[in-house]
């Protein structure tokens, strides 16, 4: 719902830059509409998908062939980035064995544009990046994992078979060693 | 289910013992199962504050409880909640609930969160309570903190501070005005009324302790 009242903010906002861009800025911000100014400002053009938990959860529920590994993450999180080139490195190794990893942002609105994309661009990240956004937390976490207190760096492991969370960060060796118990 | 768990992480454990003779880390594994629940009697400690004194929830004879909260200066999350925690203290420090803030980082693992940055924020931000730091990292696996920030409610009874809340300040981290459910003053409004807490525990995002 939250989702489509901002794509639809979105739309307008763009249609109305199109027609005639500096203007239509300034009389949004003389309005005073925050919202307006914000829907502009954050969720215009962000290079990944933006979704609330509805969005996200069939990402966490794929029921065909591969094995998923589903990374919580931001670029503010130390132990997240420190992590990041192993699960690329698997993504890159694993291919043949229908492993998918797909990299979900937890950043804040405001660092999407600012940090997010120039870290993706920067370290040529290949893995699928999405971004959660949506603040009730307190019902969405439990629906990823009941044992999930809410820290990050926290990555779920399934396939249509098995399904394993893991709140803490991994070395090369142990997410292979984690991923081995799925696909053989 | 609590015991299936513990056997479960127990199995998990010895596999990766036999797995990795050496060199693995299962210290942040265990903090996940242990610490307080709701109903069990939160220790003290005696920890520096910014301004030099030593803390200890001993020291406060009249409160009837406390906000301990585990915050620190560089999670974004942390930051995004500091007003709304100078705002519960100004709210409940006179009703006998003081906010008693802790940051449980290592500081040589943050350098952002070394004491003299503790200092400097709290002056910055103008914090009216004590801005703790965890050092030796003894208090915060006491407690099962995993995440900044992390509120654990207690209540002072005959027997000790009792555990009556953990978890999330309210259920939106990201903009004050759009919150739903302030889950701290909920309960603390319901402890101090002697009604029953709901919910007793929260679940957040936040930046994981280091």
């Amino acid at each position: 719902m939250n989702k489509l009242f901002a794509l639809g903010l979105m739309v307008s906002v763009f249609v109305g830059c199109a027609e005639k861009k500096g203007q239509k800025k300034e009389e949004v911000e003389s309005a005073g509409n925050e919202m307006v100014v914000q829907a502009e400002e954050v969720g215009a053009d962000v290079k990944f998908p933006i979704y609330d938990f509805d969005g996200l959860e069939p990402l966490l529920h794929k029921e065909d062939d591969k094995t998923y590994i589903v990374n919580f993450w931001a670029t503010w999180c130390k132990p997240c980035i420190k992590e990041m080139p192993y699960f690329e490195r698997v993504q890159e190794e694993q291919k043949t064995n229908n492993v998918e990893v797909i990299l979900v942002s937890l950043d804040m609105p405001n660092m999407w544009k600012t940090q997010l994309e120039p870290f993706v661009e920067k370290k040529g990240i290949q893995s699928k990046v999405v971004i959660l956004d949506d603040p009730k937390q307190n019902d969405w976490i439990p629906k990823v994992s009941e044992e999930w207190g809410g820290g990050i760096p926290a990555t779920l492991i399934y396939n249509k078979d098995k399904r394993t969370f893991y709140q803490r960060g991994f070395t090369y060796e142990e997410l292979n060693n984690e991923l081995t118990k799925f696909i053989n | 289910m609590k015991k299936t768990k513990i056997l479960g992480w127990s199995a998990l454990l010895l596999i990766f013992v036999a797995a990795f003779a050496m060199g693995f880390k299962v210290a942040t594994e265990h903090n996940s199962d242990k610490g307080y629940e709701v109903g069990d009697m939160a220790a003290d400690f005696s920890l520096k504050n910014v301004d030099g004194t030593m803390v200890s929830l001993s020291d406060f004879d009249r409160a009837k409880g406390f906000l301990v909260i585990f915050t620190c200066n560089t999670c974004p999350y942390a930051q995004a909640y500091e007003d709304r925690i100078i705002a519960l203290d100004a709210k409940y420090k006179p009703q006998g609930v003081p906010v008693i803030a802790i940051n449980p980082n290592n500081p040589n693992a943050k350098p952002g969160d070394s004491f003299a940055k503790m200092k400097e924020r709290a002056a910055k931000k103008g914090f009216t309570f004590p801005y703790l730091l965890d050092e030796g990292q003894k208090v915060y696996p006491q407690y099962g903190a995993t995440r900044t920030p992390h509120v654990f409610l207690l209540e002072k009874t005959a027997s000790g501070n009792m555990v009556k809340y953990i978890g999330a300040i309210d259920d939106n981290y990201q903009d004050a005005s759009q919150v739903d459910e302030k889950f701290v003053e909920n309960a603390v409004n319901a402890m101090l009324a002697g009604n029953e807490i709901n919910p007793k525990t929260t679940k957040a995002i936040g930046c994981g302790i280091q």
